[in-house]
């Protein structure tokens, strides 16, 4: 193994031996919280709070990656990108590390995002098949979305609250929930929240995830990465749960989600996507039981969210196991294989125990534990307990496919010469399925450590947790356990017409992932078509639009804000701007009567030395000079490129119409703007100050250059630095082909 | 165009026009002129070159390309600017010195300020060369 390979799990390895000392002053009921102040202005902290809550989720993240880094040492041992792969799984890691100790919203975005972007990075790691590709995009684009619902979320409660310190904003009570913002806040938390993880409708980019190598799927898509829209809920549960908005939303969603997945799961053959749908189950589960403010919900909750953890990532690394040794995930081909994979078997089949939900695995206590929490719900508990005993017994079902068949069915001829698999991708599912059965055994080991804490976190108390045991007596929940055992065998002796079933079922149906591809085909169809239809490309146009504009902003402004047109007499001017003005119309009406591009140029330019003449006769010579510079120019450039133009046309009437009412109408508001302005009292407290500084605090008489070489000297920057981009677009504007229509 | 007269009269224009430019560039403090009027003022020399005698010959005798001319003016115009550190003043202060300075005169003046307008001269100029030389290459 490399360099490279191992690198991450010691980074992985210590972070957990970090967090993990922590566990006693947590478990003892403190938190602790570090701040340095990052942007106080804007009020970001870089701040670290560290509860029960984000302590589970640290060790979870760090433990879970030490053995999956250490997995996909082996697994991707040789790969011409390990290194990259290693890079990306360790960035993923650490910014989600830092999205659950963040105590700043604002902090807590920025990992949110990056966990999104290195996720997109994973998900593609194959990135020369096209799948990898769409599904990464399609991953990165949903989240992306989710995040900025989330940004602005985030902000609405920084406004709301005052400060974007979570630990803060949870110590006031209700400042949230009764401000008039409420609704607006928890739509946005909740968007982003079920995107990241992944609650219908937002569902369909989670089973694509799978495109990315196994290691992969079992750390991001199982225990961590979908797992941050649960965790910024059960963060955000003090302020924004214990309405009825946040009870029916995530009642109403995660039931959904957890039915329809489980359902989903079902319908796959190929082992991983199987894992993907039953991922979302777990997901709506989760989603379901934070809805809720009740202890026996939440304890459900913390303690599902370690159990699916533990057996989910197990067992994601045992298929992965499966594929690495056998060549194939699909479960019509493998069969039998306990006797070549036998410590993998053993190890596939206590986390599928777990799963499946049999006393003594953890997942019996955690299924135990749900039922209890929907029979406690505030909403309708026999719909929320019924929809927990159709997914449950799913999931017996689901835990048969996965780990069952491959290894002890004799329906079928196990594929020969399958070794055992190498001991670092043994040590992952291994440790992970006996935890789930040490903690299974020895409830009150995981109750004092994570559990109680978190609880303590997300409702303030940790009293119903306590109740973590694995034997509760004869209730309820015992017996929804046992109907569900039932329920799940009989699902799975009948998977085959069943799975027939949903497969018509589904492939009639309307697609979620079609109608992504059509939404986005649909955007880029309709950008371009709004594009070509603002961009004719066609010179005429822009000027129409834009003096159009500029004529209908003036006019409406003139109108609903002046008084009356300021009185015009006669003015008093002498012979020589008579003769200016005279020039200035001939050139205007010459340019508007030929039919030469040259004539229309000159004529222009006559206009221009006309103004420039004005200048002169007021005493602004350095204005002047550089009219009477510029219009020389153009007039020269102008003449260069017309001379290879067309000759104009005589146009129609209708369009000079359009023009003279344009040209016309920004004449007079123009004319009057100019009268406004002169009829004021002018103030010239800036001319005076330049006019006294100049010499003294600049050493120049011209007060013009003045200001631009040294009073204002930054603005001459930047225009300089305009003129440049100006003559490089130009540049390549010229240089350019025209772009040949595509077919 | 070939025209021996036209040739003969841009290339004298030419030389006549740079020279006026660098005089309005150093005189623009105290009278009308500066770096903006005096980049115009050589650009249209050039310009009026390269109608005479092409733009191949315009560019050799330019020596440099425009575009790196106009860059090379705006970082000419930021490093004027940022000399004002060196005094521990604010960007883009003035910096001055007086050689030969006596109670009369201010002797001759040397500025960052002078160094800050050559380089918005330069930036005119290469830009609209660059726009010049590239449109009547295109037609």
């Amino acid at each position: 193994m490399t360099l490279a390979g191992l690198l991450p799990v010691v980074v992985a390895g210590s972070l957990f031996v970090w967090f993990a000392q922590m566990i006693p002053v947590i478990g003892g009921g403190d938190t602790l919280r570090f701040v340095w102040e990052w942007v106080p202005s804007l009020g970001v902290n870089v701040s670290i709070y560290i509860d029960g809550l984000s302590l589970t989720f640290a060790l979870l993240i760090t433990g879970i990656g030490a053995l999956v880094m250490l997995y996909s040492a082996r697994y991707l041992a040789g790969h011409v990108h390990q290194a990259r792969f290693s890079l990306y799984l360790t960035s993923f890691m650490l910014a989600m590390i830092g999205l659950v100790i963040s105590d700043n919203l604002l902090a807590l975005f920025v990992f949110w995002e990056l966990t999104t972007i290195t996720s997109y990075l994973l998900i593609g790691f194959s990135h020369d098949t096209v799948k990898a590709r769409r599904s990464a995009l399609q991953a990165l684009m949903m989240t992306g979305i989710g995040g900025l619902a989330l940004l602005a979320g985030i902000i609405l409660i920084g406004t709301t609250a005052g400060t974007f310190e979570m630990s803060e904003i949870n110590a006031m009570d209700g400042v949230l929930k009764d401000s008039v913002m409420y609704l607006p806040i928890a739509l946005l938390v909740l968007a982003g929240a079920f995107t990241k993880s992944a609650q219908m409708p937002f569902h369909f980019w989670l089973p694509n995830a799978m495109a990315a190598p196994t290691p992969v799927s079992a750390y991001l898509h199982s225990a961590t990465m979908v797992k941050a829209g649960v965790y910024l809920m059960a963060r955000t549960h003090p302020s924004l749960a214990g309405t009825d908005f946040w009870l029916w939303t995530l009642t109403i969603f995660g039931a959904i989600t957890m039915v329809f997945a489980s359902v989903m799961a079902l319908r796959q053959t190929d082992l991983k996507l199987a894992l993907a749908y039953t991922t979302l189950m777990a997901l709506g589960a989760l989603t379901l039981l934070l809805g809720n403010e009740s202890g026996y919900t939440i304890t459900a909750a913390a303690t599902f969210l370690v159990v699916h953890s533990l057996y989910k990532a197990a067992l994601f690394l045992v298929v992965g196991i499966l594929d690495a040794q056998t060549g194939t995930r699909d479960a019509n081909s493998l069969f039998g294989l306990a006797r070549a994979l036998p410590i993998t078997a053993t190890a596939a089949a206590i986390a599928a125990f777990s799963m499946a939900g049999f006393p003594p695995f953890l997942g019996f206590i955690g299924k135990e534990l749900k039922y209890a929490g929907a029979i406690a719900v505030a909403s309708e508990p026999i719909f929320v307990a019924g929809a927990v005993l159709i997914s449950s017994a799913l999931m017996v079902a689901i835990a048969g496919i996965v780990s069952f068949r491959p290894f002890w069915s004799r329906s079928g001829e196990p594929i020969p010469g399958v070794k055992e698999a190498p001991w670092p991708m043994l040590v992952g599912p291994v440790v992970l399925a006996i935890l789930g059965a040490f903690f299974g055994i020895f409830p009150e080991t995981l109750a004092t450590t994570l559990v109680n804490p978190t609880v303590a976190a997300i409702i303030g108390n940790a009293e119903p947790a306590k109740e973590l045991k694995l034997w509760a007596g004869v209730n309820l929940p015992l017996f929804l356990s046992i109907a569900t055992f039932v329920l799940g065998f009989t699902i799975y002796a009948f998977k085959q017409p069943l799975r027939t079933f949903l497969i018509g079922l589904t492939t009639r149906g309307p697609s979620f992932d079609n109608g992504w591809d059509k939404l986005m085909a649909g955007i880029a169809s309709g950008s371009k078509a709004l594009t070509r239809r603002i961009q004719t490309g066609v010179l005429y146009h822009y000027m129409v639009v834009t003096f159009g504009t500029a004529l209908a902003v003036l006019a409406v402004t003139l109108w609903f804000r002046s008084t009356g047109i300021p009185a015009m007499g006669i003015p008093q001017v002498e012979l020589w701007d008579w003769l200016v003005f005279v020039l200035v119309l001939l050139g205007a009406v010459l340019t508007l009567m030929t039919n030469s591009r040259i004539t229309a140029i000159a004529g222009l330019g006559v206009v221009g030395i006309g103004m420039a003449m004005i200048f002169i006769l007021y005493s602004a010579p350095d204005v002047a000079i550089t009219q009477l510079l510029v219009e020389t120019l153009v007039v020269v450039l102008f003449a260069a490129a017309a001379l290879k133009l067309p000759v104009l046309t005589p146009e129609p009437l209708r369009k000079r119409w359009l023009d003279a009412i344009i040209a016309i109408g920004l004449g007079v508001v123009t004319t009057i703007i100019l009268l406004k302005v002169t009829t004021g009292p002018i103030d010239r407290e800036l001319t005076t100050f330049f006019e006294t500084a100049s010499w003294p605090e600049a050493f120049g008489q011209n007060i013009v250059n003045v200001i631009l070489v040294d009073f204002r000297a930054l603005d001459t920057f930047g225009e300089i630095a305009v003129v440049l981009i100006a003559a490089i677009s130009i540049f390549a504007l010229l240089k350019s082909k025209p772009e040949e229509e595509k077919p | 165009m070939n025209s021996i007269i036209l040739i003969a009269g841009a290339r004298l224009q030419a030389v006549l026009l740079l020279v006026f430019s660098a005089y309005m560039l150093l005189r623009g403090h105290n009278a009308p002129g500066g770096g903006f009027i005096g980049g115009l003022i050589a650009a249209t020399g050039f310009v009026v070159y390269a109608i005479a005698c092409g733009t191949a010959d315009a560019r050799k005798a330019l020596r440099f390309d425009p575009g790196s001319i106009a860059g090379a003016g705006l970082g000419i115009a930021l490093l004027a600017g940022v000399m004002a550190a060196f005094w521990g003043d604010a960007l883009f202060t003035g910096q001055w010195l007086f050689i030969g300075e006596t109670e009369d005169s201010k002797g001759i003046p040397l500025s960052t300020v002078l160094v800050f307008d050559i380089g918005v001269y330069l930036v005119v100029l290469g830009a609209i060369l660059s726009i010049a030389f590239s449109l009547e290459e295109a037609v």
